[in-house]
């Protein structure tokens, strides 16, 4: 029963980075009807965000310390990053130290702006063409994204520590009344858990509560009488591209502490967040979430102990193989909306 | 050979360019500051002939069905691996294991095939994709016993190698074509300049006018045009009362088998295989370069797999010092200004420009370099007034 649940709960957080991702594909793919390859290339400009502000943060310049004096009495020069000059030594630390979560401030405006750059500059060229098209060109942009990031950040990943907060495990055995040490778990991936359930649900409120998000439910359904109607929707499937950036790059940001992000850590996430999308059903947003819980928990299922020992190998396949057996046996995906795609 | 005259000039004139390539590849004498730019030694030529073999064979799926697979590379995969355990097994003469991986590729490729086209558009991308992947993680942990894992696969001296008999003391496995080895050049210097001819260069290049001959003859039969018309409407098709799908299933073992036979080569090379050859960033390349040269047109793969191969290798080997000398002539501060400005996308950035290129080629050639050739071609020629070129789209009356 306790690894049931250690199971469970490991496979929330890549469920949710998955969710996230998938979720992002989703709202382009149901308003702009674009296939978006280089959406992986966001993830992970998102987790970049998170590394420029901790570098930004810690940029210093030398001062000579004169109550330190090194070995041959000469006062010594230290490193003062400029935050301390600001907000003094004892807040400029813990600024430092809070970096991922504030990243998420410094991540939004760029983020967004990064996708109204992309759908202006680029994607609105290709609604017409086929969607091979859309696929190549896009895939072609994170090649470019990626090798960007990777001339100025190079190829190793760069370690970006949790909060010193956050850094210890949970023990939820003891909570659940099983024996203490069964069942850890570690606070970051809690926090990141929590974020991506919030971030899911205010996209779901935005969409469903606000008047922007019902007129962009009703584009989706039918473009052409909305924009018959005198609005113009293709502004707002803009602002909605933007908003898909931003809670790829949010995703980003937060994982940075489970995984240390290098440049190619969004085509990774991609190709898994594509089949979330196929099995989710293309087009429906409750069902990629859903999907990117499922096979994340399914995933974290198959690379128990009990189950490699009969299946060798099943976890590093599962997701795919569900992903055939789903398409073969439901096409549509698990909530996808007919005449989605099916052609 | 059952080809029109057109077809017959472009064969010889691909012909001609595989037999002169040692010469062709290589216009810049020994020891030159532009020697670097010559492609002409072994290594290079036969990686340009066996990547123009897997391009040829997935633009017959691509460019003739409009299906995109995005997990090429794992038939690729499968045909080197059948083919090293045919020289662990067997013998190292490469004949028997470039069959075998043809054989072998096919038959994974018609299982594959059986299951993704029933579905199309994205969801063929990604069936492929999931396949690919599958085969790469599989390879890469449980199937280590077959495919060697991370370590990968070598001949080794005490492999069995039934028809070869005991190696001689201190020998190494070798591949041979009946004796014939490989890796045996025989180098001509005129003047600066050296040739090197390799025989397993000129296999592959044989092996791939051969490829090549057979996807004119797939273009020009009814099979090609029922395969165009999956492309243009297969609605309509369905609707005449054919089934598509027997044709596109043809289609995807042909392209899986001439990956296969891709694979089977790249064994015969250099006899050593890796998982990282499934990878599906090694499908995104094949895709990169038929489109590329241009999809659905005979020669343009070949030409985007040789552009691929060559400027990889030449573009990646520049270095600073290199640019730096380039540009030497110039006013110190704009020197550095173009150094700085040009070294992104030199040496280990080859990839972004590869990028920016696809871009540019998606976006504004999308029949590739071939395209563009034509278009070039009609601004000198300009004999019949602009109007009524055929442009190759067919506008789906619904």
């Amino acid at each position: 029963m306790d690894a049931i649940i250690l199971q469970i709960l490991n496979g929330l957080d890549k469920g949710s980075a998955y969710a996230l991702i998938a979720l992002g594909l989703t709202l382009i793919f149901g308003t702009l009807g674009v296939v978006n390859f280089a959406h992986g290339a966001l993830f992970m400009i998102g987790a970049f965000c998170a590394v420029t502000l901790s570098r930004i943060l810690t940029f210093s310049h030398t001062v000579i310390d004169e109550t330190k004096k090194d070995f041959l009495g000469n006062p010594l020069k230290v490193e003062v990053p400029y935050i301390y000059d600001i907000f003094g030594q004892a807040t400029g630390d813990v600024i430092i130290d809070w970096a991922v979560p504030i990243s998420i401030l410094f991540a939004i405006p760029v983020m967004v702006a990064i996708g109204f750059a992309m759908e202006r500059g680029l994607i609105k060229h290709f609604y017409k063409r086929p969607h091979a098209d859309q696929i190549l060109v896009t895939f072609g942009l994170a090649i470019v994204l990626q090798e960007i990031i990777k001339y100025f950040y190079g190829a190793n990943p760069i370690p970006t520590p949790a909060p010193a907060a956050f850094t210890g495990s949970f023990d939820f055995g003891a909570m659940l009344g099983f024996d203490p040490n069964t069942i850890i778990y570690p606070y970051w991936r809690l926090v990141y858990f929590a974020f991506a359930a919030v971030i899911i649900g205010a996209v779901f409120a935005f969409l469903q509560f606000t008047t922007f998000g019902m007129v962009v439910r009703a584009g989706m359904a039918d473009r052409e009488t909305v924009g018959l109607l005198g609005i113009n929707i293709d502004k707002r499937f803009t602002i909605m591209f933007g908003i898909a950036a931003a809670v790829a790059g949010l995703a980003g940001v937060m994982y940075t502490p489970i995984n240390s992000p290098n440049y190619h850590m969004g085509m990774d996430f991609l190709v898994l967040s594509f089949v979330v999308v196929v099995v989710g059903g293309m087009g429906s947003l409750s069902g990629a979430v859903l999907a990117g819980f499922l096979l994340g928990v399914l995933e974290s299922f198959a690379s128990m102990a009990v189950v490699l020992e009969t299946l060798p190998g099943i976890n590093q396949i599962i997701i795919y193989l569900v992903a055939i057996i789903i398409l073969l046996t439901r096409p549509r995906g698990l909530m996808g909306r007919k005449g989605v795609m099916e052609d | 050979m059952g080809l029109n005259k057109r077809d017959v000039t472009l064969l010889v004139i691909v012909a001609i360019l595989c037999l002169f390539a040692p010469f062709i590849l290589n216009p810049f004498p020994e020891g030159s500051a532009m020697a670097q730019f010559n492609a002409g030694y072994p290594d290079l030529m036969q990686r340009l002939v066996i990547f123009g073999i897997f391009a040829i064979g997935f633009n017959i799926l691509f460019g003739l069905t409009g299906y995109l697979s995005f997990g090429h590379a794992a038939f690729l995969g499968v045909g080197s691996y059948a083919a090293i355990w045919m020289m662990k097994l067997l013998t190292m003469n490469v004949i028997p294991a470039i069959i075998i991986s043809v054989l072998v590729a096919g038959l994974f490729s018609l299982l594959v095939g059986w299951i993704s086209l029933r579905r199309s558009g994205i969801y063929f991308s990604i069936l492929t994709l999931a396949f690919a992947q599958m085969s790469y993680s599989l390879a890469y942990s449980v199937l280590t016993p077959i495919t060697g894992g991370e370590t990968g696969l070598q001949p080794k001296v005490n492999d069995p190698r039934i028809l070869d008999g005991a190696l001689a003391e201190g020998q190494t496995p070798r591949a041979n074509l009946f004796g014939l080895q490989m890796n045996q050049s025989y180098e001509m210097a005129v003047g600066d300049w050296v040739f090197t001819f390799n025989a397993g260069y000129y296999l592959a290049a044989i092996v791939m006018l051969i490829a090549f001959y057979i996807s004119i003859r797939i273009f020009r039969s009814p099979f090609g045009m029922m395969l165009r018309a999956v492309k243009s409407n297969q609605q309509r098709l369905n609707y005449t009362g054919l089934n598509a799908k027997p044709y596109t299933l043809a289609a995807f073992v042909i392209s899986g088998m001439y990956a296969g036979l891709a694979g089977g080569l790249l064994v015969a090379m250099d006899t050593q295989v890796g998982a990282e050859r499934m990878f599906w960033t090694a499908s995104g390349e094949v895709v990169l370069m038929t489109i590329l040269g241009g999809a659905g047109t005979l020669i343009g793969p070949v030409l985007g797999a040789g552009f691929i191969k060559y400027m990889e290798n030449i573009v990646s080997k520049i270095n600073k010092s290199i640019l730096e000398q380039w540009f030497a002539f110039m006013p110190d501060g704009i020197e550095d200004l173009l150094v700085t400005l040009v070294y992104p996308f030199i040496g280990k950035g080859w990839h972004l420009t590869l990028g920016i290129l696809f871009m540019l080629v998606v976006i504004f050639l999308p029949g590739g370099l071939v395209e563009g050739g034509q278009r070039v071609g009609r601004l000198f020629k300009r004999k019949k007034p602009a109007g009524d070129k055929p442009d190759g789209k067919t506008t789906p009356a619904e």
